[in-house]
């Protein structure tokens, strides 16, 4: 029979010991994925990768147009979903005070944000792939931009509720129009948030595979043409990891290592400058 | 000062132009939402009209003689959400306690980063790594030992019973379980830190250990938004995709074993949308996405009421 005070002791030590153990759980994940993408990424990653096109199975390749197309479709996507993020964003914390509109659009957005990305393709399937009759780099384009749309409004109006009142009132006190304050004063206040934001954005869709499948679908050949199917890395990744080809899973070896790389490069670059703003304030 | 009253004006009109616009963007998500709801339910009605409530508890998927059911990927998208959460909630909860109270200072910033990484990772190569790495090494070296342990008891053996494959439900549960740590983990973390140090530190004063203070005052005093960042991560992982698709066997067999493959609505979605042939087929397949739709969205729902409930309180207190 241990007394009170060394049962407590004890159950403090276990808890406390489970807690690192947990930690260390985490990070062991962490570790293991990277270093197994570094393991069977790096040989795989020869410049050939980045000067020719995906093969056909047994024969040599690269991932030129599976990059292109990716970064075509990402900066595509980004480019529409990043005004109509900010301005929904500037709304709810500028306009959003009164009126039943601001409470339901910030409560729908936050639900948006974690939908499952699949269900998004499913969408533009159903509206525009299947109206024009064929996959296109534009659909997919369109797909990811509504997965950036919710992350900008949600750091939009986050980054414009910590610009002090005071420098509004200013502003109007000055004479300045609402929106010129807005425009020039704060949003510009407000501006590295808001790109830190839309970096995350860029990172959350560089990596999405599944909106992709419906909407882009792939491409074996050169395209920039946005309105036909198109070459991207994930789906790539996807199709030649499932496949039985060991020359087309290196391929996606190296694609993956260059996919997470970017992908973690973009978050930590979002960190870092939002901190660097967060301090100069 | 006519033109003055003129520029006056001018910009009263931009004033209301660019409220407009803020205000119509700002529309949209609502409009985003509705349309979703409703292009899914358009694009599900042939299955909804050949099969009706029949469809959520039938096991059936023959798409030669065009029969469908969902039963079988939603007790999947069920079943390996539900093991992701039973081992995610522990191991959030002990990173979560570790980053707000043991910690050293100086470490507190890189691990922290270090776990939401693990979300930054994007699903594929969860889904590549499983797959290629932690399966094999899965049907090697543990589930042997699953079977031989587990898989002989007598009323949950048959869970854990099955040919040591390393794909199927358990494998994609567990990969899931790591997907979802940095959401709850960060969420927790979020709401720990907001605990008032004043309640901690009297606790502390009464000569409670630090688990005693985790367990009986920040755990109580967060529990909704400790729920609520639970949700967040269930949300997750019901509608993860990409990785679920590579570990998870996609098999439409209903078996009692963990061990065997299975599918979910997702991955069912991903592997066979684009090859669905004919009406019904496709249909059954939106109307798959539309049931992950309604069940993430109640889910988000509830996290996201618990986690405002939360910040209600806060600002109350402060």
């Amino acid at each position: 029979m241990l007394n009170l005070y060394t049962r407590r002791r004890i159950i403090n030590a276990i808890g406390l010991t489970v807690s690192v153990l947990a930690m260390l759980f985490g990070l062991f994940w962490l570790c293991w994925i990277l270093i197994t993408l570094l393991n069977h990424g790096l040989p795989a990653l020869t410049p050939m990768v980045f000067d020719k096109m995906t093969p056909p199975p047994g024969s040599t390749g690269g991932l030129l147009n599976a990059i292109a197309g990716s970064l075509m479709m990402t900066v595509v996507g980004t480019l529409i979903g990043t005004p109509i993020g900010i301005l929904a964003g500037t709304y709810l914390a500028e306009f959003g005070q009164r009126g039943w509109m601001a409470p339901i659009t910030r409560f729908i957005n936050d639900v948006l944000l974690s939908a499952p990305s699949i269900v998004i393709g499913l969408f533009v399937y159903e509206v525009y792939v299947v109206h024009v009759k064929h996959f296109s780099g534009w659909a997919g384009a369109f797909a990811l931009s509504i997965l950036v749309i919710p992350i900008v409004i949600r750091t939009t109006e986050n980054m414009l509720r910590l610009v002090p009142s005071t420098l509004r009132e200013a502003a109007a006190a000055l004479g300045a129009p609402q929106w010129k304050v807005i425009n020039f004063v704060t949003l510009r206040a407000a501006r590295a948030g808001i790109i830190t934001g839309v970096l995350l954005a860029v990172a959350r869709i560089s990596g999405e595979t599944a909106p992709l499948l419906f909407t882009a679908l792939n491409n074996q050949f050169w395209s920039s043409n946005m309105d036909q199917p198109m070459a991207n890395l994930p789906v790539v990744i996807f199709q030649f990891a499932m496949s039985p080809y060991s020359d087309w899973q290196n391929l996606a070896w190296a694609g993956a290592l260059l996919i997470t790389v970017s992908v973690l490069t973009l978050n930590i670059l979002a960190r870092v400058l939002f901190r660097q703003s967060a301090t100069t304030h | 000062m006519f033109s003055h009253e003129a520029r006056l004006k001018r910009q009263a009109l931009f004033d209301l132009l660019f409220r407009s616009l803020t205000r119509v963007s700002a529309f949209g998500v609502l409009a985003l939402l509705m349309a979703i709801i409703v292009s899914l339910v358009v694009g599900s009605m042939p299955a909804i009209h050949a099969f009706g409530f029949g469809f959520l508890t039938s096991s059936d998927w023959d798409p030669v003689n065009d029969k469908f059911g969902a039963l079988i990927p939603i007790i999947g998208t069920l079943v390996t959400s539900g093991i992701a959460l039973l081992i995610g909630i522990p191991v959030s909860f002990g990173i979560a306690l570790f980053l707000t109270e043991l910690s050293p200072r100086i470490l507190r910033r890189p691990l922290g980063i270090a776990i939401e990484l693990l979300a930054g990772i994007p699903s594929i190569i969860y889904g590549m790594w499983g797959l290629f790495v932690f399966a094999p090494l899965f049907a090697d070296h543990v589930e042997p030992w699953i079977n031989k342990h587990l898989g002989t008891l007598s009323y949950i053996g048959p869970f854990f019973s099955g040919p040591p494959m390393g794909i199927g439900m358990m494998t994609a549960g567990i990969i899931l379980s790591i997907m979802v740590i940095p959401f709850i983990a960060s969420v927790m973390r979020d709401v720990f830190d907001v605990v008032p140090t004043l309640l901690k530190e009297s606790a502390y004063g009464l000569g409670a250990t630090t688990w005693e203070v985790m367990w009986n005052i920040v755990l109580p005093y967060t529990k909704v938004g400790v729920a609520g960042g639970i949700m967040l991560g269930l949300g997750r992982a019901l509608g993860e995709t990409m990785a679920v698709t590579f570990v998870i066997g996609n098999a439409h067999e209903l078996s009692k074993s963990l061990l065997m493959p299975g599918n979910s609505i997702s991955s069912a979605l991903a592997n066979e949308f684009t090859e669905a042939v004919g009406d019904l087929y496709t249909s059954s397949l939106i109307e798959l996405g539309l049931i992950l739709f309604f069940i993430t969205f109640v889910v988000l729902s509830i996290a996201r009421y618990m986690l405002y409930k939360l910040g209600q309180r806060e600002g109350q207190a402060a």
